[in-house]
């Protein structure tokens, strides 16, 4: 029978099907870090068990690292209390970490990708619902809670049951300037932040195949707040060249056997999936969060939107309180709207590509008085490697701020954050009230449109940049 | 895990959609490493709002909460099923929930039963009107009962029985550790490992 990706590397981790159960599905990768598994351990504990595969966990400290000072220890006693957890557990239960100050610390869902250990075919959970970017690789990869990373860690295994497919197919090309942040900004709209409940989405067709790993990384990682647990990918060339060499990717006869593999995982042509969604690519452009969920988006060329607009009760609602709490009136052209602060970083928007496509863009100009531009790299070795171009530089001439690596501003749950009635154009990816810091208002953006809002101080694309220059 | 059959309490509406975990807990509060007293942490950028629903007196001692379409989106933080425990919820009624919030909510025995929206709205009368009213929600019938309204609602039907059961994840999946160790030692050779 014909099978789509998703229902290939399923039934290739069933280790236990029984008819009105879930299935035991076998975990390859399992992530950890500080916040989501100190209870987890603890459980372990008290029922006087053991790390079924340490070697199949990794850990890493990421949610509330400071980005300054890291050389000291965490100012915060109760960050420093959860990280020194996670640090003793780690020691207790004998699995790897990847410890604030070490060459391989960072976001965890830009660590596991940069040392190869994410790979097609693969199960991966961490309790962080953006596992879904490692769904980049073709991967089966999704956000766990506590309790499922105690039963990850006793079993390497979860019950799960199984998951609905949506093909989303985006035909055509991406016009220039338009990135896969605008892509994923404008599926969510479109679909709806309860969209992809249930679903398991897979993103295909040619302009997906035309993204770099990164870009897919960064498609895949938003599939959460359209409601999905997971988005994939389909491997092919880049996916494998991506990966050739890396530190944990197979070498030599492993290779080859795991390239074969990785050949039979695309949906097969007749697959059926439960729902389709299509976008036209050519049809795209900037686009923009003015709400406080990540489906209140629109092209920034457009206005803020007038909720009585909204066909449904409960959109209206929405609408309305989100207005009220952004501080935004209805009919306000989006690129009027001015910014306190920028941060570029985060598993969304964090990795060397991103970097280097907003410092093409901030080369030689200012940021703008007034503004505080935070460039947060998702991992020391990303952020090493930006060094190693200049990039760095090019950020402090301009006048931004260059931190070390971490979640950072994402989530506020270190020392970065918005103060109250603070706007950020934020490369982040949830403008939930509150998130970037209480009271903190946040647009979604891409890093392109983030460094020209830097430079320009509100909402820009790259090419208002570029008419004001000429 | 205590056992889950029958639940009755004083509801409380919370007129929203889109209830994200950051909402039912700020960041701030998921640094504890406890398991907990999050009680305090619940809603808590929304308490500080005196006209808020649980900051009014008809609310105090409420076990169940009636809310929008898409309760629970964002975050995997398990902190946000502690956080409404602590705070003495046993039962969240909606008409859609998050995956990964409705999963972890199956493992600490939260119930999120699910019902048409128009049911909601009807809760929601019934409970302004009459906020002493004493919701009863029966999981083996699958039926909320409030005053004169009577509706089943859907659950899925492994979660339940764990819940009437009363019984651990973890405990159910170790039995069958024989068939993940084969499973295990039939694993191909290419697949990396962390160390």
């Amino acid at each position: 029978m014909a099978r789509t990706l998703a229902e290939k590397v399923w039934s290739d981790h069933v280790v236990r099907h029984a008819e009105g159960e879930p299935d035991l599905l076998f975990i390859d990768l399992h992530l950890v870090h500080e916040v989501t598994s100190a209870q987890a351990f603890d459980g372990l504990r008290e029922t006087q068990r053991i790390v079924r595969r340490p070697d199949l966990t990794l850990a890493t400290e990421d949610h509330n690292v400071p980005t300054i000072d890291i050389d000291k220890p965490i100012a915060d006693p109760i960050s420093r209390a959860q990280v020194d957890a996670l640090r003793n557990n780690c020691a207790e239960f004998g699995v790897p970490i990847y410890s604030l100050g070490n060459a391989e610390q960072g976001i965890v869902h830009v660590v596991g990708p940069q040392l190869g250990l994410t790979q097609p075919g693969m199960t991966v959970v961490c309790g962080d619902s953006h596992t879904s970017t490692h769904g980049a690789f073709g991967a089966l990869a999704f956000g766990i809670g506590t309790s499922e990373v105690e039963h990850v860690l006793a079993t390497q295994t979860l019950p799960l049951k199984p998951f609905k497919t949506m093909a989303i197919t985006v035909n055509g090309a991406l016009p220039e300037g338009v990135t896969a942040k605008d892509l994923i900004l404008a599926v969510i709209t479109k679909i709806g932040t309860g969209g992809g409940q249930g679903y398991v989405l897979e993103y295909r067709g040619e302009a997906i195949r035309a993204l770099s790993m990164e870009a897919r990384m960064t498609i895949c990682n938003m599939s959460i707040e359209a409601g999905a647990r997971a988005g994939m990918i389909a491997p092919d060339e880049t996916t494998f060249d991506y990966l050739n060499g890396r530190d944990h990717a197979p070498k030599g006869a492993d290779w080859d056997a795991a390239v074969a593999y990785w050949r039979t995982l695309p949906s097969d042509a007749d697959a059926k999936f439960d729902a389709e969604v299509v976008i036209d690519a050519s049809e795209l452009s900037p686009f923009v969060t003015w709400g406080t969920n990540p489906g209140q988006g629109a092209p920034l060329s457009d206005v803020v939107p007038t909720p009585e607009d909204f066909a449904d009760p409960a959109a209206r609602e929405a609408a309305t309180k989100a207005l009220a709490y952004m501080g935004l009136t209805a009919g306000t052209p989006l690129k009027s709207i001015a910014v306190d602060t920028v941060f570029l970083g985060s598993c969304t928007n964090g990795r060397i590509e991103d970097l280097r496509a907003a410092a093409d863009i901030v080369r030689g100009r200012k940021v703008a008085d007034g503004v505080r531009f935070m460039v947060v790299p998702g991992s020391v070795r990303v952020r090493l490697e930006a060094m190693a171009e200049g990039l760095d530089k090019v950020f402090l001439e301009a006048g931004a701020e260059w931190r070390e690596a971490g979640c950072s501003m994402c989530l506020a749950m270190n020392p970065d954050k918005l103060i109250p009635g603070e706007r950020s154009a934020s490369t982040s990816n949830r403008n939930f009230e509150g998130r970037q810091g209480p009271g903190g208002r946040t647009h979604l953006v891409s890093p392109q449109v983030a460094a020209a809002t830097a430079i320009r101080g509100t909402l820009s694309a790259p090419a208002d940049l570029i008419t004001n220059a000429s | 895990m205590e056992k889950f059959t029958v639940h009755t309490g004083k509801a409380a509406p919370l007129r929203a959609s889109n209830v994200d975990t950051d909402q039912i807990i700020p960041a701030e509060y998921l640094k504890r490493i406890t398991r907990h007293g999050f009680e305090d942490a619940l809603f808590a950028a929304w308490r500080k709002d005196p006209e808020f629903i649980l900051n009014q007196p008809q609310t105090q001692g409420v076990t169940i909460l009636v809310a929008g379409p898409d309760f629970g989106t964002g975050s995997s933080r398990e902190h946000a099923v502690w956080a409404l425990m602590d705070y003495g919820f046993k039962v969240i009624i909606s008409s859609r929930y998050a995956d990964i919030f409705r999963g972890n909510s199956g493992k600490q025995g939260l119930l999120t039963a699910v019902v048409d929206q128009e049911v909601v709205e009807a809760l929601w009368q019934i409970i302004e009107e009459a906020p002493e009213t004493q919701v009863k929600v029966d999981l083996e019938a699958r039926t909320v009962n409030a005053g004169e309204l009577t509706a089943s609602f859907e659950v899925d039907d492994y979660v339940r029985w764990r819940l009437i059961e009363g019984l651990d994840d973890i405990g159910l999946t170790m039995r069958h550790v024989e068939t993940i160790n084969s499973f295990e030692a039939a694993r191909p050779t290419f697949k990396p490992v962390t160390r």
